[in-house]
């Protein structure tokens, strides 16, 4: 079926005015606000910092500068390579990965207990009071926690009155507040995809593996989890997508010694002005998220139209 | 494999809130036997199924099972196997893995597990069938799957939930006859729901018969069939003409019941024996088989005068349907031996019966399936 013969069943099927509006709107959605912009990224990423009046010159060439910066640093560099950029990023992709896994393991039974234990009004309210704290500004919420794990935070106070601890826990500096407010930024990112994949079980399978004699978490491991496969992975993705990308979370709740990635992007935009690096670095987390997404989904066999369900 | 062991229900029931889904439920299902429940659908059968496998526990009452009272046990502790409606077979998992399943649990090594597949994949007939996925068998291969995975637990009761309900007729009278053979062959106790009185009368030594979370009647099939308990039993399996009206005499197990149609000898049920008693409510009930067209003119005992309304030919017998005094309707049906027609429709006729194969019954609630 040629290009032709698809356009116009498409628009006897939508009607003129909703065909138009969808080619039109998605088409502007994907060029002008994803490809176009991110494009203008890449092409950042590959030039020199120059100012204003050189840009277009005959200084403005293509180079990798800004990538060999992140590997090696400044010239002067003692280390021969660049050994903070390089480690923050690792820890930014192990402590989001970290942050994913935790978050996995507090979602998949309050999704599991929210698709096929609870019922009716009691389930419609757990999901309110899931979705309810989402209306705080991510900032108010991160500033909460900073409260609650601070030095003389709700915790710390708790558990110096019950006799626990005798001094304060620096929870902040040990990225303990990081990566509970990082987890709990995205709880619901997580719930549903896991939420709607269960759901969609058929209850009698679970009680056939009961039947057949199975202890829950063989249950969960064998039944359920192979058959949630796809809404894990796309809960997955997104936390671990999200958190390796986010920015208000690690600067209100990050230790004073510890830096996020995105954080280092932040600073090359707006802080050495040097947009050219930030753009390069902001690729390379781009990039290196998106292959090891693409190698998990490999790795558990799940395929990108299955994420789409 | 295991023998089977006996099921006794002893008082068992079942409420929901305010709702009773069992309501005292005795019967003795003995070992190694075909037991089917009953019943229209929300009847109670499929608590009970539920309630004997441990997915419920009973209000009041005791399950027993193989003589031992098995309350507060799991299902997955119990030595009961159920077959789901929908079989529920785990949609990833190859025939092989489903039907090993239950070892996988037990911590049997792969390759027996894989042995003991395929030694039940020749019971069932489905031999080198082990690595198909479960999407790429046909229904009644996905049934046989689902009676070998619930034997490969070695149970001593297997449950089965209507699991021919999704079959097309053709397959699902296939499967009752195959269902009974693995039965025998494996000498387990089956315990056995449906709605579908044929399958229940063709598989079962027993059937209980249920009506609102109440069983009316145990029996074997010939003693539900000819010898009802209740109005229900006696409306609910196979077909049946009900006459009601009130008792003029009785005398030694048969009764004489006036009704719009006229005084109609029959044959006292033995559960209502020394029950009814003249000037009683009661009905009588007469097969449409057990009809036949008398001589014309003919009246008095054992005779209704009725005008065929309708016939319908359905291949081994002719349906005729009638109407009687009162707008009393009537269905009688006669093989077919080869005549060109059983009645012609208008005509008015004498339809006679044996006083023996017509049952009175106290008057009771019929079944609304018609």
């Amino acid at each position: 079926m040629n290009i032709g013969v698809l356009a116009r069943k498409f628009f006897e099927k939508n009607g003129v005015g909703m065909a138009l509006f969808m080619i039109f709107g998605v088409s502007f959605w994907i060029l002008f606000l994803i490809v176009l912009p991110q494009l203008t990224m890449v092409d950042f990423s590959f030039r020199f910092k120059l100012p204003p009046d050189a840009i277009g010159g005959a200084q403005d060439v293509y180079t990798t500068t800004n990538y060999e910066y992140f590997v090696k640093g400044s010239p002067g560099n003692s280390d021969g390579w660049n050994r903070v950029d390089v480690t923050v990023f690792w820890r930014t992709l192990i402590a989001a990965l970290f942050v994913t896994v935790f978050n996995f393991v507090i979602c998949y039974p309050i999704a599991f207990y929210m698709a096929k234990v609870a019922t009716g009004s009691w389930a419609r309210l757990l999901a309110l009071s899931l979705v309810v704290p989402y209306w705080i500004n991510e900032i108010l919420r991160a500033f909460a926690f900073r409260i609650i794990f601070g030095d003389s935070g709700l915790i710390n106070t708790v558990l110096k009155t019950i006799g626990i601890i005798d001094s304060s826990i620096d929870f902040i500096r040990a990225d303990i507040a990081l990566y509970a407010g990082l987890g709990y930024a995205y709880v619901l990112l997580m719930i549903f995809p896991l939420y709607s994949a269960i759901e969609a079980l058929d209850k009698n399978q679970i009680e056939a593996a009961r039947d057949m004699g199975s202890p829950w978490w063989r249950i969960h491991w064998r039944i359920v989890m192979p058959f949630a496969k796809a809404g894990i992975t796309s809960g997955c993705t997104m936390v671990f997508m999200l958190s390796a990308g986010a920015l208000a979370a690690p600067q209100i709740l990050g230790g004073p010694s510890s830096l996020w990635f995105t954080q280092l992007i932040y600073q090359g935009f707006f802080e050495y002005f040097n947009w050219n690096r930030g753009a390069a670095y902001a690729i390379i987390l781009l990039v290196s998220c998106m292959i090891i997404v693409l190698g998990i989904m490999k790795l558990f066999r799940v395929k990108m139209g299955e994420i789409g369900r | 494999m295991k023998s089977g062991v006996g099921v006794e229900l002893d008082n068992l029931s079942i409420r929901f809130g305010d709702f009773t889904a069992v309501r005292n439920a005795s019967v003795k299902i003995e070992e190694g036997e075909f037991f089917s429940f009953l019943g229209p659908s929300g009847c109670g059968k499929t608590t009970i199924l539920r309630t004997v496998s441990g997915f419920q526990e009973p209000s009041e009452g005791v399950v027993r099972i193989g003589g031992k009272d098995v309350a507060g046990m799991g299902p997955n502790k119990r030595p009961t196997a159920l077959i789901f409606q929908n079989l529920a077979l785990f949609p990833l998992m190859k025939v092989w893995e489903n039907i090993a399943f239950s070892l996988e649990v037990k911590g049997v090594p792969k390759a027996e597990r894989r042995k003991r597949a395929d030694e039940l994949l020749e019971l069932i007939a489905m031999p080198d069938q082990g690595d198909k996925l479960v999407d790429e068998l046909s229904g009644g291969q996905r049934q046989r799957v689902a009676v070998a995975r619930a034997l490969a637990a070695e149970p001593q009761v297997l449950l089965l939930d209507e699991p021919l309900s999704a079959l097309d007729l053709k397959l699902r009278q296939h499967m009752r006859t195959e269902l009974r053979t693995i039965q025998q062959r494996v000498g387990l106790t089956f315990i056995y729901i449906t709605h579908d009185q044929g399958e229940a009368l063709t598989m079962s030594d027993h059937v209980a018969v249920m009506r609102e979370g109440v069983i009316e009647q145990v029996g074997n099939g010939k003693e539900i069939y000819d010898d009802p308990a209740t109005a229900f039993v006696a409306s609910f399996v196979g077909e049946n003409n009900a006459f009601a009206g009130k008792v003029t005499s009785v005398n030694n197990g048969s009764a004489v019941v006036s009704t719009a149609v006229g005084e109609l000898p029959s044959r006292v049920a033995t559960a209502a024996r020394g029950e009814l008693k003249p000037g009683d409510n009661a009905m009588v009930f007469i097969r449409p088989e057990n009809l036949t067209i008398a001589e014309s003119g003919a009246g008095g005992d054992n005779h209704i005068a009725a005008t065929v309304a309708n016939e319908e030919f359905e291949g081994q017998s002719y349906h005729v349907f009638l109407e009687g005094a009162g707008g009393c309707r009537i269905k009688m049906s006669q093989t077919n031996k080869g005549q060109s027609r059983a009645s012609s429709v208008g005509e008015a006729v004498t339809l006679g019966y044996n006083p023996d194969q017509a049952v009175a019954l106290p008057s009771g609630t019929l079944s609304d399936e018609e």
